[in-house]
């Protein structure tokens, strides 16, 4: 049993994929000898040397057309976008291209890859380098949306990602990078689309993903020690396919149903998932679904600011007394 | 003036080229003829006019190598060897379509022929032929991948970040940037720092400065071998710039009135490349009988797959749901 970061377990992750196939090569900036800005990849480099481990220019566009062109040839590229906010850059290639051209070209053309990228707040980066954007990809055909909160979900779900016929963006969490866990075996896969449990309860089913559905497990722990309130917290770990039955079975049981997001208000994930609930579920519902997200602002910079902006651990407890008690 | 004896290119391959060329020129005039009929719908942009590069390309690649072009693409995928009603099929929206209808004129596609898609978003393709460059690069296989473009695609970012990526990472790649003096509506000099907006931009990659007539098709086609043969042999990428013009507007809604009718003359009198092409082969004493059974093939040709495209049926409404993801389908949740 080895206590492993989530940072080590990417590399961990992206080092047992190329282990098993050949097909599979990483690129990005500053990946290689550098090992990540984030210390993410460090020692690949080492082990698969300078072929399959690609030190790119600041070019996301080129970095990501040559993901996609070898991924037509059957190749399977993971790519480093540095900070989920550079996808902006890029978006072209990500949504017009990667994502389009399996439809348009009538099912010719697979593109087997895996985009990996920083995403998210919590340090301070302001509001370029803070984002949370899985709803970006979320909504459009095409693309596959994972983002997992812990590093077995990350050693299970890039096992996955690697293997699937379709594109699949990674989301890591910046403030995740230091979370631990204790593995017993690394070697593990996870289907992508099947959602996890990270606390049983009956009352209420909270949603999260990623540092959110850390945050509502830390809610849910301070509810039952404090409130007497048993939440159960769904960790979706992925956005597209989307785990409904999950989701459904938990609603009507529960009745209340709250979605945690770190993204912006309009449009974010949570939205869908309601609308998905009160198309499916609207008889079960003891009260509206609730939407705790940042306001719709850009992400401010100053602690205090940024820390008051992203939901946290005692603004999920409040909304969720709030809203089972009325308090 | 021909200099017979040393004939570099040879009656076979002349009459190969005078073949694919032709096809090419007459696959369009056809579109436009359908179009003209309300049998295809949307957009398109012809070729018309540039045929003697997608041609000579289409001679010199090898089967196995990959080809990116983009919306003005008809010509390009034909030149690789795409059957005719696939590609009019296409157009018009039939199940006898290259895509069966889901991708349209701006997307041909034919995988099985190297035809790796036709891109309609300015610049992205040249990033993405870079990844079947890097494929056999990575796969120690000997393909070369080529990549077709406008002049106005010189002036978006991908273009730059795609060159500057393709020479340090040597990638056996041909980009072919085809300057018809336009970018949509607007003169090219008027919107670029250089005057030839591809072949002055080499340099700052480090690539040879290329600049041919894209209306002499054996110019070309020389042109088109030994870029590939350089990228095929692991010497790395060419950047060619290919002067050509365009005889009809950008696409199908525009008459090209923009255009001085003096300039639009001399290039469909005198410098069209499929009629001086004609004269080429009478001056190298092919027997005019051959050059016009050609022709009368291509044409028969050419209302063979009409017959086919238009018999062919519209496809199904349920492929709509079909192929978003890798298992055939499109669902998003369980
Ligand atoms: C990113 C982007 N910007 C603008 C357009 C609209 N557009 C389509 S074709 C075109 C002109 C391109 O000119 P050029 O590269 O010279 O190619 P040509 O059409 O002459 O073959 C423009 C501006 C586009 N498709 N993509
Ligand atoms: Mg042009």
């Amino acid at each position: 049993m080895a206590q492993l970061t989530y940072r080590a377990s990417v590399s961990l992750a992206i080092a047992q994929s190329m282990r098993k196939d050949q097909k599979v090569f990483f690129i990005g900036e500053d990946v290689g000898a550098a090992g990540g800005v984030f210390k993410a990849t460090v020692g690949l480099l080492e082990e698969f040397g300078k072929e399959r481990v690609m030190d790119a220019p600041i070019s996301e566009q080129a970095i990501l057309g040559a993901a996609m062109g070898a991924a037509m040839t059957g190749l399977r590229p993971i790519a480093e976008i540095m900070f989920s906010d550079f996808l902006a850059v890029c978006w072209d290639i990500v949504a017009n291209q990667i994502a389009k051209t399996r439809y348009m070209s009538d099912g010719q053309i697979n593109i087997p890859l895996v985009i990996r990228t920083a995403n998210g707040g919590g340090s301070k980066f302001g509001a370029q380098h803070s984002q949370s954007l899985e709803n970006w990809s979320m909504m459009i055909p095409g693309l596959k949306v994972v983002a997992p909160s812990c590093p077995s979900d990350v050693l299970g779900l890039m096992d996955s990602a690697v293997k699937d016929p379709d594109p699949v963006i990674f989301y890591e969490h910046k403030s995740l990078y230091a979370f631990k866990e204790e593995i017993e075996q690394t070697d593990l896969s996870i289907p992508i689309g099947e959602a996890n449990t990270l606390h049983e309860g009956k009352d209420i089913t909270i949603i999260g993903l990623a540092l959110m559905a850390q945050r509502a497990k830390d809610a849910a722990l301070i509810l039952k020690d404090k409130h007497d309130i048993n939440a159960k917290v769904i960790d979706l770990r992925s956005l597209v396919p989307l785990d409904l039955q999950t989701i459904k079975k938990s609603v009507i049981e529960t009745g209340h149903v709250m979605t945690v997001e770190e993204n912006p208000r309009l449009c974010g994930w949570g939205a869908e998932i309601s609308s998905l609930i009160s198309e499916h579920c609207f008889k079960n519902l003891k009260g509206p679904v609730t939407r705790v997200t940042t306001p719709h602002v850009p992400l401010p910079s100053a602690d205090i600011l940024e820390d008051n902006t992203i939901p946290s651990v005692e603004l999920i407890v409040n909304e969720v007394i709030k809203k089972l008690k009325g308090e | 003036m021909v200099d017979k004896l040393n004939d570099d290119i040879g009656e076979e391959k002349r009459l190969q080229l005078w073949e694919m060329m032709l096809k090419l020129r007459l696959v369009e005039k056809k579109a436009y003829d359908l179009f003209l009929q309300n049998l295809i719908k949307g957009t398109s942009h012809l070729a018309l006019g540039q045929e003697a590069i997608a041609g000579a390309f289409g001679v010199a690649l090898k089967q196995g190598d990959y080809t990116f072009c983009t919306y003005r693409g008809h010509a390009h995928t034909l030149a690789r060897g795409s059957s005719i009603e696939g590609v009019l099929g296409e157009l018009m929206g039939r199940q006898c379509g290259l895509m069966k209808g889901k991708g349209g004129s701006m997307h041909l596609t034919d995988v099985d022929k190297g035809v790796m898609g036709s891109y309609a978003i300015i610049g992205a393709h040249l990033t993405i032929a870079n990844g079947t460059a890097l494929a056999s690069k990575y796969n120690k296989t000997n393909e070369v991948s080529v990549c077709f473009f406008g002049d106005g695609t010189t002036n978006i970012g991908a273009f730059h970040e795609a060159l500057n990526m393709a020479k340090i990472w040597n990638l056996p790649i041909v980009f072919v940037c085809e300057n018809n003096l336009y970018m949509e509506y607007t003169p090219i000099h008027e919107v670029t720092a250089v005057e030839h907006p591809a072949a002055d931009r080499a340099g700052a990659y480090d690539l040879d400065k290329i600049i041919v007539d894209g209306n002499d098709a054996d110019e070309m086609l020389r042109t088109a071998e030994k870029a590939i043969s350089k990228a095929r042999e692991g010497k790395g990428p060419s950047l060619i710039e290919a002067k050509t013009y365009r005889h009809s507007g950008h696409s199908r809604a525009d008459p090209g009135k923009y255009r001085p009718d003096e300039e639009v003359k001399d290039w469909m009198e005198n410098k069209d490349p499929i009629k001086n092409y004609r004269a080429k082969l009478l001056d190298f004493n092919i027997n005019e009988k051959i050059i016009s059974e050609i022709e009368e093939k291509i044409k028969d040709q050419v209302e063979k797959a009409t017959e086919i495209s238009m018999a062919s049926p519209i496809p199904e409404i349920k492929e709509i749901y079909t192929d978003v993801w890798a298992n055939g389908g499109s669902e998003w949740h369980n």
